[in-house]
């Protein structure tokens, strides 16, 4: 019964999609029905812009079709493989993740601890996240290519700047959702605590930790698709030629937007299976904290 | 009565509470004498703002005085909650939805350091107690609002402080579980013989359960009238029906009345 609309839906998308792909593509069609004189029939121009080489919007079945290609026709360590740039993209972006994670939860309690660094700390986290990521990227990139990071840690520094990267977009949600967390017990809860003499250590490890796990799981949805992002948009300016971001990137040079796509929509399912992963754990977690499902 | 004769555990002697907010200070308690002792029973009652939960914040050193003196157990209340002299129920009972019920319980024994032990005997004693036995590996959704707020008087009992403090830890549930949470209240008073002060709305809650009654009034807030109740000890349902429980209530009643008309 719940497939009734989902399915209602992704008709229409394909409808609407098909329906682009041949108002968006005729343009070309009919240049070259021009060019060598003949005229085109309705029908001819439905068949035509389906199967197009350099379409301005390919097909679904094109995309379908390059990123089944990508994903099974290479083995798994070709430079072909979408499954290969997936992994390199997949590393960064977990990498990204887990630092951004620990990065915002650790700022979170120190802005809930003190109040210094709540004054000091969140206007600059809130600043960070105004300034574009495209813009910063490249900086990040020049930084940790000339410093040379990764050498010392025995890892490539592609993989440094896209992690700093991903990390970079990933905290801050992180940082919000555990300030907001950490702060949720209410006034009564924390009478209570101090009505046992309970020490400061001792509610935040009993009351606040604890409170804020809800809270933590929503930023981490949040979090890890945000790293994902910032890992493929680590992998545009450093001229990589690894990864879902190098791929897209080849894919508009070549002029070659059926690669693009398809590495889109790679990268989209890489984003659904990581935000089933942290739903996992979710559930996991939630349900060993004996919270009703 | 001789039982307020018997050695002081709350004693307030001229008291003034004063909150300083963005309208101005506005006076919570003004001049308020009391003296609880060993074992007995109190309720506060008066309608908002007369300071009643002021008051029993100020006992457990949730909030300061700013005149006057007030002592429990013959210190500081601010020394007797750090020596774990009271027991604090609130309206909502606050168990922790993550904890098991045996576990919320013996949250404050955790917190206190006793021994693993020592925590489990504790809280089957206490849950016990409360007639919450079989119960302790439930999660709080899983209870009624009367067995949540039980479980909660269980954790303030836990750690055998001999006073109760109670604010208005009925109000939010329906009647029929009020009386018998009453009932059971009243029980575990005579079976733990501790002091309670016990804050309400309900003028038969607190004629039933009291051994005096202590009727204040708002703006500013202060005591109007202390009714020492001349009911036994063991006190059935039924003896809300009796002359002297109604003729208590209508003095009490009267005692409120009076307390708005200065308005």
């Amino acid at each position: 019964m719940r497939a009734g609309p989902v399915l209602t839906v992704l008709a229409l998308i394909l409808a609407l999609w098909y329906a682009g792909a041949v108002w968006l593509n005729a343009t070309w069609t009919y240049d070259q029905a021009a060019r060598s004189g003949a005229t085109v029939s309705l029908g001819q121009l439905l068949t035509d812009t389906m199967r197009q080489e350099r379409p301005v919007l390919p097909a679904p079945h094109q995309v379908a079709a390059e990123l089944w290609k990508g994903l099974t026709a290479y083995a798994v360590t070709s430079k072909k493989s979408l499954v290969y740039h997936g992994y390199v993209t997949l590393v960064s972006t977990l990498s990204g993740f887990v630092l951004g994670t620990g990065l915002g939860i650790v700022m979170a309690v120190g802005i809930v601890r003190s109040r210094t660094l709540d004054l000091g700390l969140m206007p600059w986290a809130v600043i960070s996240q105004t300034v574009p990521v495209v813009a910063i990227a490249p900086m990040i990139v020049v930084l940790s290519n000339s410093l040379g990071l990764g050498d010392h840690l025995g890892v490539s520094n592609a993989l440094v700047s896209k992690t700093v990267i991903a990390a970079y977009l990933s905290y801050f949600p992180v940082l919000v959702g555990m300030v907001k967390g950490l702060r949720s017990p209410d006034p009564m809860q924390l009478d209570l605590l101090k009505t046992w003499n309970a020490s400061e250590l001792q509610g935040f490890v009993k009351l606040r930790l604890p409170s804020s796990v809800p809270y933590l799981f929503t930023s981490l949805k949040v979090g890890i698709a945000a790293s994902l992002v910032g890992a493929i948009v680590g992998e545009l300016p450093t001229g990589a030629i690894e990864g879902l971001g190098a791929r897209m990137l080849i894919g508009s040079q070549f002029g070659s937007p059926i690669i693009v796509w398809a590495a889109l929509f790679a990268a989209a399912i890489l984003a659904g299976l990581l935000i089933l992963l942290v739903r996992g754990v979710e559930s996991l977690v939630v349900g060993r904290m004996g919270v009703r499902t | 009565m001789k039982d307020t004769m018997a050695q002081a555990v709350i004693e307030a002697k001229g008291v003034n509470l004063v909150f300083q907010t963005g309208d101005g200070p506005v006076q919570a308690l003004k001049d308020v004498n009391l003296r609880v002792g060993k074992g007995e029973f109190v309720s506060f009652i008066g309608p908002s703002g007369c300071g009643k939960t002021t008051f029993l914040r100020a006992i457990a050193a949730l909030e300061h005085p700013t005149g006057g003196t007030l002592t429990v157990n013959g210190m500081a209340p601010d020394e007797a909650r750090r020596q774990r002299a009271y027991g604090y129920v609130f309206q909502a009972a606050g168990l922790y939805p993550w904890r098991t019920i045996a576990k919320n319980v013996s949250l404050p024994l955790e917190i206190m350091g006793f021994s693993k032990d020592e925590q489990a005997a504790r809280v089957e004693r206490v849950l016990d107690l409360v007639e919450l036995s079989g119960f302790g590996r439930k999660f709080p959704w899983q209870l009624s609002g009367g067995m949540q707020q039980r479980a909660s008087i269980a954790r303030a009992l836990a750690f055998d402080a001999d006073i109760l403090l109670m604010d208005e830890p009925f109000g939010a549930l329906d009647e029929i579980v009020r009386d018998r949470l009453n009932e059971e209240v009243l029980k575990l008073w005579n079976r733990t013989g501790k002091t309670i002060a016990f804050v309400t709305h309900s003028i038969p809650e607190a004629v039933y359960l009291s051994t005096r009654i202590v009727v204040m009034s708002p703006r500013p807030g202060r005591i109007t009238d202390v009714i020492d109740s001349p009911l036994p000890r063991e006190r059935p349902l039924d003896i809300r029906d009796s002359r002297e429980f109604i003729e208590i209530a209508h003095r009490v009643r009267e005692g409120l009345r009076a307390g708005h008309s200065d308005e």
